[in-house]
């Protein structure tokens, strides 16, 4: 049994037929990483919010099943959900400057979730968090803690929210495209970090992205989307060295790779694009 | 080969309005500390560095947005380093940019033939909407999109707009500020083989900033590695990648994450 099961997961726009997941099966097994790749406008945050349950008011979900650990998020009332969310999973956000509120010292920032939502005592909280602080690599923890987030580079605010994430000890991660907001150099210590700690921690890991490069590291699994449907679920060693779907083989070959300059940049031919928009149209089709 | 562009001894230095004392002249943060270059004519120069190397700053003073505090810039044999924005004016539709972010630097109430007709009707130039449509043409967005506004295109559609837009006016040189650092891969590869065509065709002269090497090395003829503003490696493209001899180049070239699996990127 997989640590998260997600089957048949469908989602639209409410009172509209505007789709944003058709049919999206896929799992994640315990301290497993899987990427979910794809262009945007792919439904690869849609997956990670309707998991934590934080999709958008206007988005309902159509049909499908989310197990996380056996259990059914979809059936359960909000506050059940929320209280099992909690206490198992974490999100890393993609811009670590509004994922934290900017008027607030970071310590409590860390420390509340650990406080109100599992009931830790505060002084066992704030030693968790120095220690988390410690863990990511940040050399001055008390000093942070005090610290407001604009008093800190992009690069430590975004070691804050991976500390925090993994706070609580969580089984599962969602990653939102944590690095895409940073600089390149930046980009690879965080990815290590976080690489570093699901390994150390054992985490199950679901890591939304769109850049191969940075999947290619950390991923295990990969899913790679289009429209809303999965178009391929493969292992990383099986995708970088021959996607079996045309429209993954594209998104490679369009991908940059300094070592071969002279393979010419390939935009996604249209005939692929056809094909799997007629995949789109065929799904549409079949479910009413 | 001539030279469109000479940079030499740029120093730019700007206030800092974080530390501005209550009363009396901000501090003043020395961004580009001795730059020394020249662009000859036709040729695609990469601009690399990692954030706060002064890249950005660099590619807004070639285009005079901001003056430089020290040094001159020659724009075909030209000094342009303090001339005054009226001197300037007939200048500028010689020299364009494209900037990163096509949601902020595109008018959102206006159409795109707005967009793109806007500077033409500023340099007084004929028939403006003959040059908007041909542009179009050029960056293969077609006549349909005219009537568009920016919200109700695709990332790679705005900025191919962005494109249109200075490539409208016909100029010699034009600097592209992480132009495709926002796109898609697929939009990306789009944006990137347009404007290979577009400088073969017009016969353009680029600067091509970004802090993505592989793109760099697709499109650049010659690179240059700037580091805490001051320019640390300027060879062509094979000789960078080849024999790196900044350390902030190895830097830059080591934190590349190739589209490969392989367990050795952690060291």
């Amino acid at each position: 049994m997989s640590f998260l099961q997600v089957t048949n997961l469908s989602a639209r726009i409410k009172g509209s037929d505007h789709r944003l997941l058709r049919g999206v099966s896929l799992t994640v097994e315990a301290g497993e990483v899987r990427g979910l790749v794809g262009e945007s406008g792919a439904g690869k945050s849609m997956i990670g919010k309707a998991i934590l349950g934080i999709l958008p008011r206007a988005i309902e979900i159509t049909g499908g099943s989310i197990l996380l650990n056996g259990t059914e998020l979809l059936t359960l009332s909000p506050a059940e959900r929320r209280r099992l969310i909690g206490a198992s999973t974490a999100l890393i956000p993609q811009d670590p400057l509004t994922a934290l509120n900017p008027s607030r010292r970071i310590g409590p920032q860390i420390t509340d979730r650990l406080v109100d939502i599992l009931g830790w005592s505060r002084s066992a909280a704030d030693a968790r968090a120095t220690e988390l602080l410690d863990e990511v690599q940040i050399t001055d923890p008390t000093r942070v803690l005090r610290a407001y987030p604009h008093e800190l580079s992009g690069g430590m605010r975004q070691r804050i929210l991976i500390a925090s994430a993994f706070a609580a000890e969580p089984k599962l991660i969602i990653a939102d495209e944590p690095t895409t907001a940073l600089d390149v150099t930046v980009q690879k210590q965080i990815l290590k970090l976080i690489a570093t700690m699901q390994a150390r921690h054992g985490t199950a890991l679901l890591f939304v992205t769109h850049d191969l490069g940075v999947v290619a590291k950390v991923c295990q699994k990969i899913s790679v989307l289009y429209g809303g449907l999965v178009v391929e679920d493969t292992t990383a060693e099986a995708y970088f060295t021959g996607p079996a779907h045309a429209y993954s083989r594209a998104l490679l070959a369009a991908t940059p790779k300094y070592t071969n300059p002279e393979a010419s940049l390939l935009p996604i031919p249209d005939a692929v694009i056809a094909a799997v928009q007629a995949d789109v149209d065929a799904y549409d089709r079949r479910v009413p | 080969m001539t030279d469109l562009l000479r940079i030499t001894g740029l120093h730019l230095s700007l206030p800092d309005l974080n530390r501005k004392p209550l009363i009396g002249a901000a501090p003043r943060i020395h961004i580009l500390k001795g730059v020394d270059f020249a662009i000859a004519k036709g040729e695609i120069v990469g601009i690399v560095g990692g954030s706060g190397s002064g890249k950005s700053t660099l590619a807004r003073t070639l285009v005079r947005l901001l003056e430089p505090s020290a040094g001159t810039i020659h724009f075909d044999g030209q000094d342009i380093s303090h001339l005054s924005e009226a001197a300037l004016r007939p200048l500028r539709r010689r020299f364009q940019m494209i900037f990163q972010d096509p949601m902020s630097s595109l008018n959102p109430r206006h159409t795109v033939a707005q967009i793109i007709e806007g500077p033409l009707a500023l340099h007084d130039v004929a028939n403006p909407s003959d040059r908007m449509r041909e542009a179009l043409d050029a960056v293969g967005l077609g006549q349909r999109f005219a009537t568009r506004h920016p919200h109700q295109m695709s990332g790679g559609q705005r900025q191919r707009v962005g494109i249109a837009r200075a490539i409208a006016l016909r100029p010699d040189f034009i600097v592209a500020d992480e132009i495709v650092s926002g796109l898609d891969v697929s939009s990306q590869a789009q944006v990137l083989s347009l404007l290979e065509r577009l400088v073969a065709d017009l016969g353009l002269t680029l600067a091509f900033i970004s802090h993505d090497l592989s793109v760099i090395r697709r499109l650049c003829n010659r690179i240059i590695v700037l580091d805490k503003g001051v320019i640390v490696e300027n060879a062509p493209s094979a000789e960078v990648f080849d024999t790196p001899k900044a350390a902030a180049t190895r830097e830059l070239l080591a934190s590349i994450l190739l589209p490969e699996v392989g367990a050795d990127w952690q060291t």
